[in-house]
């Protein structure tokens, strides 16, 4: 295999959600020949089903294509596909590391959305140079004049000869692929400095172990090197080098500076080749690893329970498994009163706690019980120990508690101005402070907050959508902690404490949010024999009560012409739902109750 | 002899009530009788397998089956006469709706042998009848009521419905003070149910109906109202004279043999449950099925064989059982009731009745107490004050009454 250097292009696409991303990229790889669109599934590159229902990349997907230019000469592009949302944003900026330009996407109806605006400056700050394309001109609202000129006064980046192109309709590709010859540098570095390659992903593979994608940014790596993890510090010997096929690993002798591509090396556990860190050559290392890599820690948190208590080994291996593969996923087993024996899981956000549930119930089959997400608070005790809190029953008693933090996010809103009012109320709401707003051009603006995260982990982006009509866009980073005054909201059922209910809270909100949770389980728990009271308590203190009222008789079904199957089929349902529920004490919760709480604001 | 009632499904009406779900549908020109041919066919072949059986009661159901012209009827009945050995007293009932018979055909009716009418009447409130889409009012029930007791009737039944949208606590007590001056013989009092599909379901928002307080008392109003005339409650919907409880509806809950025949109609006889297919074209393919040659060749029947018994016995001959022949003529759910299904079953219908169950009969029947099956539910239950035991039997509480359904769903097993 030839490696002219001079003829590598390695780039990623960015763009805010929705504006063509992944459409254009099965065009590119089409266009270059590597499959025809007949073979082609739509948008190959996001590969996971989930990611194709949710229309979003979740996992990086790098794709290697030769593309024979005007020129004459032979190309190879590595196409590094990034994950198109906030929760990965760490797994964004390897990758974008792993490039050396951008391709991007802005959608011509639309213009700039706050996730353009985040993914462009993370873009700028790995020094990617990005060139902008021009989507959807075809569509009948399509301003493409307005958006170049949006792109150059909020961005400030060339745009008046972007390529117009429709990736739905496959035109105006030639132009992004000659482009991206054109505009995007070549990669530097020496095949003969020593190895120093970024790793920007990886994954399980049950017979190779685990696959690392990686960019070597100096010197080389084949089969028998004898490399080291320079953070983790793991060391293997390389097994395997190749580069990435369109959904397979292509082996091949050696990969030097400035190739992207894969390595195996009988690696077991995907912690060992953390995103971010560097390959070295344990015989000829380098002197400094990479920068930017970052130990990536959970955000959110929940408890996981299987429905049926049973099932509890098969959620123990369905976790293994999928930690595998996903090195930011923990969990640790917990056991709760109401729900048994389940795990207390942290993820990076609420999409990755979403998908992670739903590959539970989808790939390993488990109906789960899953508790309200929480992040981690600091809580810090009179006698100056600190605990990182991740389980809201683990609060310690408030006569040791000297005071409480929570995390904070920076926030940024993108809004068209007649939105500005109702967003700026949410923010409020949701205990924002304000910071400042930029107007992008007349009618937009970009509003800056610091938000508590605990305020926006649920549903503050349904919200967001709702009160701008789906208008406003939203991107947000971690800023650190500040101290709060939190308390822990208890719920009591038929005076039992139920603690899978338990929450931490604002003070300030407590009331609020302990009034709606009792009206959301008043409506989920079904009448008993008695009445059951629902309580909801800071401290001990009961701050609000709902009550289920007692059943005081059945309807009187006629029972025709003796069909007693129909008669026993209903009497089955009533016990069915019985079987769905959690004892506590002597009522029967439902165990949509325990996710009730989530949407406590879908008024 | 084994004791048989038999069910016979007659699906025609005026037109649909709002509320109604069961299987009936409009009756158009000569649909009547070539329903009530295939019906003879049915009874004809099914009758083969009842040689042991006799008939105690028989109920026409529906639908509205004082809509069939009343040779109709007479047909339908001088067949069963024919293919099954009735007992003298045996009860017969026919439901009807106001409006739909005359003084001869409830003469007719007589003749025929049937000696019990069940009136749909639901209110006696005009408004309450027209919301829920009754085609009479209280006017022309009070006519149907006079001439079924001038035609002869010494047992009539009228029904009666709770919850019904614009229904007042008051307007309630009235219905029942005027049906108990009436004095039937018994009274079957329901709560009107929205099922999933009928137009009172899907329009429900635009009516008010009596809230659960009001549904509640109107309820308890209905036991205290109906005592007090001297009705006594012997089954959790059914009130009667003593001596007029409904024989028919009490097999179901005893779980005695009972054939059904017709459209949809359910039976269970030996411990076998099924029932009819639901559709006219299936219907009918299954009564052919009955009659095919292959069915009698296998079995070996001839026309000219007269003993019953030992037709029954040519017609399951090995290999081929009862259930099966059920399945291959098209019945839908044709299920063999195991033995713990029968033990739920003992509980969860015989309860229904005010004097509950005999624990003697569980023993007998099942070889175990009802204790080693189902000790944790009854004593828990006890406790609850739900179930009462005295003697033998074992019954439903008044409050036990009221929440039946959580008391029957615990002795599923």
């Amino acid at each position: 295999m030839t490696t002219d250097q001079s003829k590598i292009r390695n780039f990623c696409i960015v763009a805010h959600i929705d504006h063509g991303k992944s459409t254009l990229a099965d065009r590119i790889i089409e266009k270059t020949g590597l499959l025809t669109s007949r073979e082609m599934q739509a948008q190959i590159l996001d590969n996971m089903d989930l990611e194709r229902e949710r229309g979003i990349t979740i996992k990086a997907q790098t794709v290697r294509i030769i593309y024979q230019a005007k020129d004459g000469n032979e190309y190879i592009f590595n196409l590094i596909d990034t994950p198109g949302h906030v929760d990965f944003n760490y797994e964004v900026s390897r990758s974008l590391a792993a490039c050396d330009g951008a391709i991007l996407v802005v959608d011509a109806a639309q213009g700039i959305e706050a996730q353009t605006l985040a993914n462009v400056y993370l873009a700028l700050d790995h020094d990617l140079d990005v060139f902008p394309v021009i989507n959807k001109i075809d569509l009948p609202s399509a301003e493409p004049e307005r958006v170049k000129n949006e792109i150059e006064d909020v961005i400030g980046i060339e745009a008046q000869d972007a390529p117009l192109i429709s990736a739905k309709n496959g035109t105006g590709i030639e132009d992004v692929l000659e482009a991206i010859v054109e505009k995007i540098p070549a990669p530097g570095g020496s095949p003969d400095n020593p190895l120093q390659a970024l790793i920007f992903d990886s994954v399980y593979d049950s017979y190779k172990g685990v696959i690392v994608f990686c960019r070597i940014k100096e010197g080389r790596v084949k089969k028998g090197t004898k490399i080291r993890m320079m953070a983790t510090g793991a060391t293997a010997e390389v097994v395997e080098v190749g580069y990435f096929g369109a959904g397979q690993f292509i082996p091949c002798d050696e990969l030097t500076a400035g190739m992207v591509g894969y390595l195996t090396a009988s690696i077991k556990n995907v912690k060992d080749t953390a995103v971010g860190d560097t390959v070295t050559d344990v015989d000829n290392p380098c002197a400094e690893p990479l920068p930017g890599y970052k130990k990536v820690n959970s955000m959110v948190y929940c408890g996981m329970y299987p429905a049926d208590g049973a099932k509890y080994p098969d959620l123990r291996d369905a976790l293994e498994k999928l930690k595998l593969n996903d090195a930011s996923l923990n969990y640790e087993p917990e056991t709760s009163i109401a729900l048994g024996f389940g795990f207390r899981c942290g993820f990076l956000g609420l999409l990755h706690l979403e998908i992670i549930q739903e590959r539970l119930e989808r790939e390993y089959n488990l109906d789960l019980v899953t508790t309200a997400p929480g992040v981690i608070y600091r809580v810090y005790k009179t006698n100056g120990e600190m605990i990182e809190l991740t389980n809201p029953s683990n609060l310690p008693d408030p006569s040791e508690i000297d005071y409480m933090e929570e995390p904070v996010v920076s926030a940024e809103i993108m809004v068209t101005t007649e939105f500005i009012g109702p967003i700026m109320q949410l923010c409020q709401e949701r205990r924002g402070r304000y910071i400042s707003t930029e107007y992008i051009e007349a009618s937009r603006a970009l509003l800056k907050y610091d938000l508590p995260l605990n305020e926006i982990i649920y549903d503050f982006f349904d919200a967001l959508k709702s009160r701008s009509r789906g208008y406003a866009s939203f991107d947000y980073e971690l800023k650190g902690y500040e101290q709060s005054k939190l308390v822990k909201l208890d719920i009591l059922i038929n005076h039992d404490e139920v603690d899978a209910l338990s929450f931490i809270v604002h003070a300030d909100s407590a009331y609020e949010r302990g009034r709606k949770m009792c009206e959301k389980l008043k409506d989920e728990i079904p009448r008993h024999l008695f009445e059951i009271p629902i309580q909801a308590a800071v401290g001990g203190k009961i701050i609000a009560r709902e009550t289920v009222k007692a059943m005081r008789k059945d309807v009187l079904a006629k029972c025709y012409g003796g069909d007693i199957t129909r008669k026993k089929k209903l009497l089955e349902k009533q016990k069915e739902g019985k079987k769905r529920m959690r004892q506590v004490g002597n009522v029967e919760i439902p165990q949509s109750a325990f996710m009730s709480v989530l949407k406590l604001d879908d008024n | 002899m084994r004791d048989l009632s038999i069910y016979i499904h007659i699906p025609f009406c005026v037109r649909k009530c709002l509320y109604c779900d069961f299987l009936s549908g409009l009756a158009r020109g000569g649909e009547m009788e070539s329903y009530v041919n295939l019906l003879l066919r049915e009874i004809k072949k099914q009758a083969i397998f009842y040689g042991d059986h006799r008939v105690i009661s028989i109920f026409l159901g529906g639908g509205t089956p004082s809509l069939l012209p009343a040779w109709e009827t007479g047909r339908i009945l001088e067949r069963v006469r024919e293919e099954f050995l009735l007992t003298e007293d045996a009860e017969i009932t026919i439901e009807c709706n106001p409006g739909t018979v005359t003084a001869e055909k409830l003469e007719n009716y007589i003749t025929y042998g049937i000696n019990r009418l069940s009136i749909g009447l639901q209110s006696t409130d005009d408004g309450e009848l027209a919301r829920i889409g009754r085609i009479h009012d209280y006017g022309s029930f009070l006519e149907t009521y006079r001439l079924a007791r001038e035609a002869g009737f010494r047992n009539v039944n009228i029904d009666l419905m709770a919850g019904l949208p614009g229904q007042s606590l008051a307007s309630y007590r009235k219905t029942l003070e005027r049906v108990v001056a009436l004095s039937p013989e018994h009274i079957s009092a329901y709560s009107l149910i929205l099922e999933e599909g009928t137009p009172l379901y899907v329009n429900q928002k635009e009516y008010t109906f009596p809230d659960e307080e009001e549904e509640r008392e109107m309820y308890e109003l209905t036991g205290r109202c109906l005592e007090k005339a001297g009705f006594h409650r012997y089954e959790i919907s059914n009130y009667a004279r003593e001596g007029r409880e409904c024989r028919h509806n009490k097999v179901y809950w005893c779980r005695g043999d009972y054939a059904g025949f017709g459209l949809g109609a359910s039976s269970m006889v030996r411990n076998v449950r099924w029932k009819n297919p639901d559709g006219q074209a299936d219907y009918a393919a299954c009564v052919e099925k009955m009659e095919a040659d292959a069915l009698n060749r296998v079995a070996g029947i001839t026309e000219t064989e007269t003993d019953r018994t030992a037709r029954m016995k040519k017609i399951c001959p090995k290999g081929m059982d009862f259930a099966e022949m059920l399945r291959q003529t098209g019945r839908r759910e044709v299920q063999i009731l195991t033995t713990q299904e029968q033990m739920e079953e003992f509980m969860f219908l015989g309860l229904r009745l005010t004097e509950g169950v005999d624990l003697q009969d569980f023993q007998r029947y099942f070889g175990k107490t009802a204790e080693e099956v189902y000790g944790e539910q009854i004593s828990s239950f006890e406790k609850q004050g739900l179930l009462k035991r005295e003697g033998r039997r074992l019954r439903l509480t008044p409050r036990g009454v009221d929440v039946s359904n959580v008391v029957f769903s615990a002795f599923l097993l």
